[in-house]
This record gives C-alpha cells, structure tokens and sequence, in this order.
C-alpha cells in the first residue's frame, strides 16, 4: 500500500543512498590527499604536489556536494520521522551533535585553507589543514556510525514512558555492532577510494600520458588495496557473526534461511518466496554455512520461521545485496592480485587488459558500499530501533501521502540533475588531467588570470 | 542532577542559531544580489568573497537542527513537521546554490548556474523566513504530536517575514561586499545597501506592530503590567542602529556598516527572544518541558564547553587567513 509511511521510508533511503556516495569517496580521499601533501612537505618532490592539486579540485566538488546533500539528512529525521526523533533523541541527539562539534567544523573550518590557502599560510600550516579536513571525516564516521549501530543493536538505556533515557554512556557509544560497523564502513570508504585513484591512472595510462603520476597513484592504491581487501574479508565475516548473535533474523534474511538447521548449506542463488516461506530454485554449498557461521558442521542456525511473519525482515533484499557486496568484494581481491603480479613483474604499464579492467573497476567500491547498505538497514526491518521500536510507528502522524509523494518527487527531480551534473564536471576534471610544473612555479602567472576562485579551478 | 543546565542550553542553541543567521545570513545575500551585479566581473568577485567561508557558516545550520534535536527533543519533533515544506524548500535551494560554487566553473552553462545560485539563495532565505514566521505565529499541537497540516505555515504573516528576511539577509550581504570588496562593485554594493536599508527597516516595523497582535503573551510581555519599561531600550537601539547604518553608508566607511547589520540582526533576534521565552514550541510547551533527560544535557554539555571555544578560536583564525580586499582575477590568492 502506498501512504506516507512508505513514501518516507522511499525517500529516506532515496536521500541517504545518494548522499553516502560522497562520504564513500571523501573520507578516504581526504587521507589520501593529507597522506600526498605530508610527502610533498617532507620530501619536496613536485609529483607529489601535482597529484594533490588534482585531488583537491576532485575533493573540492564532491565535498560540496557532500555537504550540500548532507544538510538535508539531520532534518529529514523532523521532516518525516518525527516520532523516532520523539523516543530516541535523548539517546541519539548527543551523539549526532558530537558528529557536527567535533567533525562537521573541523573539515569545513580548514577546508577553506587546504583549498585556496596554500600562498597564504606556510607550507606546514596546510598540510596541517589537510591532516584536519581528513580526521574530521573520521570523526563523523565515528559518530554517525555509532548512532546506526544504536539502532541496529541498542545498548546502555532504559524505557521511562515509551522514551529512551541514556543510562550508560560507554556502552551507549561502544554498543555491540559498532566496532564491526566501524571497521567495516571505513575500510570499505578507503577501498572505494582506492579503487577510484587506480582507475583514474589508469585512464590516463590508457591514453599514453600523465605516465608518472599515474604509476605512483596506481602503486599506492594497489599497495593499500594489498592490506584492506583481505582484512576486509575478514572484518565482514567477523561483522557477519556479531549480526548472528546480535541480529539473528537479519542473518537469516540475509542467508534466506526459513529453517533452524545444523548443516546449513550457504545459498550461492536462491529465489525466496515470503509467502510460502522457502526458496525456489536453490543452487547451494551443502553444510557450508553452518561451517561458516559456526565453525563446525553441527553448528545449528536460526531460520526465519522461528519469528512471526511480522518481526521477520522483508528476505530477498537483503539476500541479493549482500550477495552482490560478497561477489564485489571477491573481484577486487582478484583485481589486487592480479595488480600485485604485474606490479612485481615491472609490467604494470603495459598491462593493456588490466589498466582496462582497472577503469571498470573505479565505481565498484561505490556499488558495495550501497549494496552493504541496504543489506544491513533493510535486514533491520521491520524495527527502526531492533526489537523495540516499529518502523511504522517512527513517521511523522501529521504527513499525508500527497505530502511525502510531493517531496519524494522534488528530491528526486534534484538529485537527479544535482549528482548527474556533479559525475559529468567531476569527469571532466579526470579528462582535464594534471597540471605541468611551470603552472606551479611560485609567483607564475595563473594560467587563466581572470579565472575566480573556486576548488576545481583554483586550487594552489 | 542539583544543575538546571536548561537556560544554558538554550543560551548556547540561540547562540548557534543567531551565527548561522549572521554568517550564513551574508553569504546568501550575497546569493541573492547575484544577478543585480554590474557586470561578470563584479560577479566573480562577489562569488570569490564566499568561497572559503560558505560551508563552515553553513554548518551552523546543522548545529541548530541538531541542537535542538539533542537538547530540546520534543521541540524538534513538532516544529519540524509544521513548516515540512518550508524545510523541503531551503534544503533544495541550499543545495543548488551549495553545488554552484563548484558547478559554475566547470559548466558550459555557466549561467544556468548563476541563476541556480541566485535561485537556490533566494528560496533558501524565504523558507528560513516563513519557518521564523511561523514558529512566531504559534504551532497547533496534539499530545507531543503536530496537529495542524502541511500547509498551515501558508499565512500572510510569514510571508510577510520570508519578505522580511530576504531583505535582511541581502542588506547583511551588500554590506559585507562593502566590507570585502572594493571599485565597481564596492559602489554598487553601497547603493545597494542604502536602498536595502530603508526596505529592511519597513519589514522590521511591520513585523513588529504586527507580532503582539498574533498572541497575548507577546501582547503581555511588550504592553503588559509588569516592567515593559526595561523592554524600551530594544526599538530605540534598533532605531539608533539604523541611524547608525545610513551615516556610515553615506560616510563611506567600509567595515562600519557590516557591523551596524550586525547590530541590527541582534536586537531583531533580542526583540523575537522577548516575545516568544520561555516558549520552545510556541504557544504550548516551555523550554523546561521539551528538554532532553539531564542526563543526556550533561552529556553533550561536557563536551561542547570544551570544544566550542576551540571552533570559534579556528573559525576567527580561518576568517583572518582570507582577511582583506577580494581582487578581481588572480589577486586573491597571491
């Protein structure tokens, strides 16, 4: 049935899947530039300083479109889900406020300097100002994340009158999903990055040019894709196994398992059918998932009939994105490896079907981070806050469907024409490449003097 | 807990607030002089004067939203579906005029994005003006519940202060520009600031004989038995500001005038303050009655005593790195 609860929960997830975009790539690209200047400062070596300009007019228009599209989440918790901010705020509200205070005016109050500073402050000052901008994306995936994992798995409160009331901050903060979701979440932010930077190189390998910052770029985002993509393979699986003990339905959902068996099989495909409860067309690895989720063949697994058809998540969301987040997750372990042979035969230039799969690779990161997404906000479902508060009783009582189908249609016309407007002038900025030495001579002229100020074009 | 951290909370969210209003307040009106610029010129440079400051004073915003979310809950949760539309407006005008600083300049279309930041500064003002006027006008409430529709904030008095704010805001930005600029541009702007002047003293006298005939409590605190004498210094420093600002206009001092703003944006603030506290859900809940447990004040208490002074220690240092005269062209960041 189409009504407002719907709608909000549509638009919600319309407004933060396109928003989490951004965070996606600047959070690791924020490090990525305080790492680049860092080794300009300490080593003076030019390359470096023309692979941060670059960056930074990259930074430049997906932080402001980040900040743009981020104002709009903390309201939409007013705007359509008031009640949820009725019940929860006391517990959530300090944490979200310790995101802005801590992280929200620490990268905007030094961006403006890493942007447009750098012939106004002295060297060790900007690379300060980018060590600032990078630890405050951090923060604020610290906090913001810590808040999601309240409502996947809340800890350290009490119920006076249907409100939650903090009784204990640490284990309010520290509540049991979150050092997985923490992990998890920044590791996949810098592999998105990451993945990114060597498909940029590998553009303009690909058209014979820019060879000597692309093969730095390329070497330092295989040398940390080389360290995150296992580790994350192991963060996800150890993640996985806090969301059996603490979200067992969500697991279930997640493995479309219906029944409570030992010698669970893992489901490679499966198409789950809700109202008969079972799935048609099983293709599985018999045993494996107790294995897996157990650590012995024996292990015995929750399946979804051990919970009324209403407390159960909806099943073949979750089931196909997380699916689609593993089998990402596998192409760029073999991407990496593939890179670390060729790296190690000196062939990595060459390597014509590589740099190829390279440039396909650039938005995968992207495509797992919103694939981990639903499976983990979708698994949470029916519950806004797991097992205590109803998704359905968090929408604002006053919104009437035309309301929220109103707004629904506005975010919709804007994201669309903001973000498709941002991909195509930040690829322009990719197609428009590096900057020669003699533009960074200190006191050259600029290279279009009556160009005015903004990151992508002006950035020094 | 023996402290009642209430009236310092409230202090601190008027006082993140009223920034927001000061520093966003110029940047947008900036925005919404765009298209009235002499020439490209005057326009790059009005745009290079907000670029490294724009989405810090922005942050304010965020810093209203969620204050009032942690520290007056219940506050958050029914004003905010009150004015759903207004909010829905001033997000999609922030961000087409957020996008535009970057978007402009890479666009073949440069000019769809001027009038998207022109546009996006306008909408934004005028919601952020009816949602003042309608939180003014008081909020229908059921239990903890807005009880009213969607449409209810459509009323001629907050239009009136949408009106109002969209002069307020471009007398802040024509002064900075005043401030910040100077040849072409810096005349231009001053005419401007002369003519929003008189335009944002009408929207101030008219808000103001209007307001206490919306609400006896307002009617009560202005005209009322108790003291309204120590309430006198408000109109008449407010009309003195306005001298103030005309003279310094005409004088041609650069940085008087912005402060003179300034001013006038405080005692407008103070003035609203009067009427509407100890009110946080006008006319039905106090600010005592919607806060968050104590435990939860506390909480985030702690951490913003100690880190608010370190935000406006960076935000004045930042301010200082861009001081002086924006210059047409490559001066500016030589």
């Amino acid at each position: 049935m189409i009504d407002a609860l719907l709608l909000s929960r549509l638009q919600f997830a319309w407004v933060i899947a396109l928003h989490i975009l951004l965070p996606a790539f600047t959070v690791g690209l924020a490090a990525y530039i305080a790492v680049l200047e860092g080794i300009y400062f300490f080593t003076r070596r030019a390359v470096f300083l023309r692979l941060s300009r670059f960056w930074l007019r990259l930074f430049a228009v997906s932080f402001g479109m980040g900040v743009a599209s981020g104002i709009v989440m903390p309201f939409q918790f007013g705007t359509n889900w008031s009640r949820f901010s009725d019940v929860t705020a006391d517990v959530l509200g300090p944490l979200m406020a310790y995101e802005v205070l801590m992280a929200f005016f620490l990268e905007a109050g030094f961006l403006g300097v890493l942007l447009f500073g750098r012939e106004r402050v002295p060297p060790w000052v900007h690379f300060f100002a980018g060590v600032m901008v990078a630890a405050g994306t951090l923060l604020s995936t610290f906090w913001i994340l810590s808040a999601n994992s309240w409502m996947q798995t809340p800890a350290g409160h009490a119920m006076v009158d249907g409100r939650f009331v903090p009784q204990d901050w640490l284990r309010v903060i520290f509540n049991p999903s979150f050092p997985y979701r923490l992990v998890h979440t920044t590791m996949a932010f810098f592999i998105t990055t990451a993945l990114v930077v060597i498909g940029v190189a590998a553009y303009h390998l690909r058209r014979g040019r820019h060879a000597e910052e692309s093969l730095v770029m390329q070497k330092m985002g295989l040398g940390l894709l080389a360290v995150l993509v296992p580790l994350q393979i192991l963060v996800g699986d150890l993640h996985g196994l806090n969301t059996l003990e603490h979200q067992p339905a969500k697991l279930a959902a997640m493995e479309a398992n219906w029944e409570t068996q030992a010698r669970m099989p893992l489901l490679l495909f499966a198409w789950p059918d809700e109202a008969a409860e079972r799935n048609r067309l099983e293709l599985g690895v018999p045993v494996l998932g107790s294995v897996i989720l157990g650590h012995s063949p024996d292990a015995v697994v929750r399946g979804l009939k051990e919970w009324k058809a209403e407390d159960r998540p909806p099943v073949a969301i979750p089931f196909f994105s997380f699916r689609l987040m593993v089998g990402l997750g596998v192409l760029m372990l073999a991407l990496t490896i593939a890179g670390l042979v060729l790296w190690r035969r000196g062939r990595l230039a060459a390597a014509a079907g590589f740099q190829r799969a390279c440039i396909l690779a650039a938005p995968l990161g992207f495509v797992a981070v919103v694939a981990g997404w639903v499976t983990t906000e979708v698994g949470r479902q029916p519950w806004v806050v797991y097992g205590l508060v109803r998704t359905r009783d968090a929408v604002t009582p006053s919104l009437g469907t035309h309301d929220v189908a109103l707004s629904l249609l506005v975010y919709v016309l804007a994201y669309v024409f903001i973000f498709g407007g941002g991909l195509l002038f930040m690829a322009r900025l990719v197609r428009r490449g590096f900057d020669s030495d003699a533009e960074l001579e200190p006191g050259a002229p600029a290279a279009t003097p009556a160009r005015p100020l903004s990151g992508a074009t002006r950035v020094r | 807990m023996a402290l009642d951290l209430v009236p310092l909370w409230a202090a601190i969210l008027a006082f993140g607030v009223f920034m927001y209003v000061l520093l966003d307040g110029f940047d947008l009106g900036v925005g919404i002089l765009f298209p009235f610029a002499p020439d490209d010129a005057s326009r790059n440079t009005m745009m290079d004067s907000v670029a490294p400051i724009w989405d810090f004073n922005e942050t304010w915003l965020v810093l209203g939203g969620v204050g009032l979310l942690a520290a007056f809950p219940l506050a958050f949760a029914i004003v905010i579906p009150a004015v759903y539309f207004p909010i829905l407006f001033m997000l999609i005008g922030l961000i087409f005029r957020g996008v535009a600083f970057e978007f402009r300049h890479l666009s073949n279309r440069r000019h769809w994005w001027d009038r998207s930041f022109f546009a996006g500064s306008l909408v934004a003002t005028f919601s952020q003006g009816v949602v003042l006027g309608t939180f003014v006008q008081g909020i229908a409430v059921d239990g903890r519940h807005y009880a009213g529709g969607s449409f209810d904030w459509l009323t001629p008095f907050a239009l009136l202060t949408g009106a109002g704010l969209v002069a307020g805001y471009g007398l802040l930005g024509a002064c900075w520009l005043v401030l910040k600029t100077e040849g072409e541009v810096h005349e231009w702007a001053r005419r401007k600031a002369r003519q929003l002047a008189i335009g944002v003293a009408a929207f101030v006298a008219m808000v103001s004989l209007w307001t206490p005939f919306i609400q006896p409590q307002v009617r009560e605190r202005w005209f009322g038995g108790e003291h309204p004498l120590w309430l006198w210094p408000v109109p008449v420093v407010t009309t003195a500001l306005f001298v103030f600002l005309w003279r310094s206009l005409a004088r041609g001092r650069d940085a008087t005038p912005f402060l003179a703003a300034l001013g006038i944006f405080a005692m407008a603030y103070l003035g609203l303050a009067i009427s509407i506290f100890p009110m946080v859900v006008p006319y039905s809940f106090d600010l005592w009655q919607a806060a968050a447990t104590p435990r939860s004040q506390a909480f985030l208490m702690i951490g913003t005593l100690f880190l608010l002074p370190i935000i406006l220690g960076y935000t004045v240092w930042s301010y200082w790195v861009f001081r002086g005269k924006v210059r047409a062209g490559g001066g500016y960041h030589s």
